[in-house]
């Protein structure tokens, strides 16, 4: 068993970034990310006036606007990627403070957990927020749902904008997944506080 | 200790097969069809992109459940299994949602794009999916707590030294 460890563990050194800032870049470029994505979300908008019947001869006009908060599937998109950003956000400081945390009993395998959490949490998101768009974009002849985006051009280009960041960042946190539980596992002289 | 290791892994990977088994034949097997006036108002599984993905998602846990099932007898290829349980933790998270997404737009409409709710014209389907819905969300639990009890329990003793 310890021999099988060991060899299991030799073929995962040659990959472990031996740097220590190689995670808080990765990191940093998640966190930018998500961070884009809920924003570019949240300010989607768009508004568009419609003829919707004629009386003599002046039209009636109806306003119509879309936002990303009338469907619940764009809703989540935003809160898993604001809590996405926080959650890069809060693992850089703690990185950059290293010297004032100590990684003792359960705060040690803590790190590897939150990061498998917000994956989860993110591929989520967004793969709700895609077929939700899809369904904008297609429509259901089947169900008799209109497709919405040959109306609102704008709302649906920014909202496949954000949904490409998010998927970006969810890259991103595979690799950081990826490698916190790396980190856990080859020991190695990195954890300790005399590399800063 | 590890014989008790080993019977809560073992039983947590039968739960997640269950479930995803259930989860797939039950979504396979929604169908409901409503003659309204003239109109044949037939809803299956097939029409929606996001319900055709979770189909596929959840057959490919269930085949990846049974094989883990039998292949973590082996010692050798153990921890090739608890890495490989992520992606697919990962997977039955996404397609859950996507499913749900599109299922609640069903049931509650969006008034804002002037999408009509579809399951009172065809309850039997709503029924169905809540099923196959309420068994792949809970896969998707077991999965997690799997990974989590994998990571902390069976990587365990490879953790170096706490400083």
């Amino acid at each position: 068993m310890g021999l099988q460890s060991g060899e299991k563990l030799a073929m995962f050194k040659w990959s472990y970034p031996r740097n220590r800032w190689s995670l808080v870049v990765l990191r940093l470029l998640a966190f930018l990310a998500a961070a884009a994505a809920t924003l570019v979300m949240v300010l989607n908008k768009q508004t568009k006036t419609f003829v919707v019947a004629t009386i003599g001869t002046t039209p009636l006009k109806l306003a119509l606007n879309a936002k990303f908060h009338h469907t619940p599937a764009f809703v989540f998109f935003v809160i898993a990627n604001g809590l996405v950003s926080i959650h890069n956000l809060v693992m850089i400081m703690a990185d950059l403070l290293r010297s004032k945390f100590d990684y003792k009993g359960f705060r040690f395998p803590m790190v590897a957990i939150l990061d498998m959490l917000n994956l989860a949490l993110l591929s989520g998101g967004a793969n709700a927020a895609v077929f939700m768009a899809e369904l904008g974009k297609n429509g259901n002849s089947h169900a008799r749902w209109d497709k919405i985006c040959d109306k609102f051009e704008a709302y649906c280009d920014r909202g496949a904008g954000a949904l490409v960041a998010s998927f970006i960042a969810l890259a991103f946190m595979l690799l950081i997944s990826f490698i916190s539980i790396l980190k856990l596992v080859s020991p190695s002289s990195h954890i300790s506080n005399n590399n800063n | 200790m590890a014989k008790t290791k080993r019977i809560i892994t073992i039983l947590l990977r039968l739960l997640a097969l269950g479930a995803t088994l259930s989860a797939t034949v039950v979504m396979v097997t929604s169908h409901d069809s409503r003659e309204v006036l003239n109109i044949k108002f037939t809803a299956k599984y097939n029409n929606s992109p996001s319900f055709k993905f979770y189909v596929i998602a959840e057959a490919i846990a269930s085949g990846y459940g049974l094989v883990a099932l039998f292949l973590s007898w082996k010692s050798s290829v153990d921890r090739l299994i608890v890495i490989m349980d992520v992606p697919i933790a990962m997977l039955l998270t996404s397609s859950t949602s996507a499913a749900l997404a599109v299922a609640e737009i069903g049931k509650k409409g969006n008034s804002h794009a002037g999408w009509l709710p579809i399951c009172d014209q065809v309850p039997k389907f709503c029924d169905h999916v809540t099923g196959s819905l309420i068994a792949g969300f809970s896969a998707a639990i077991v999965y997690l707590v799997l990974n989590l009890y994998s990571l902390l329990v069976v990587l365990a003793p490879l953790f170096p030294v706490k400083p």
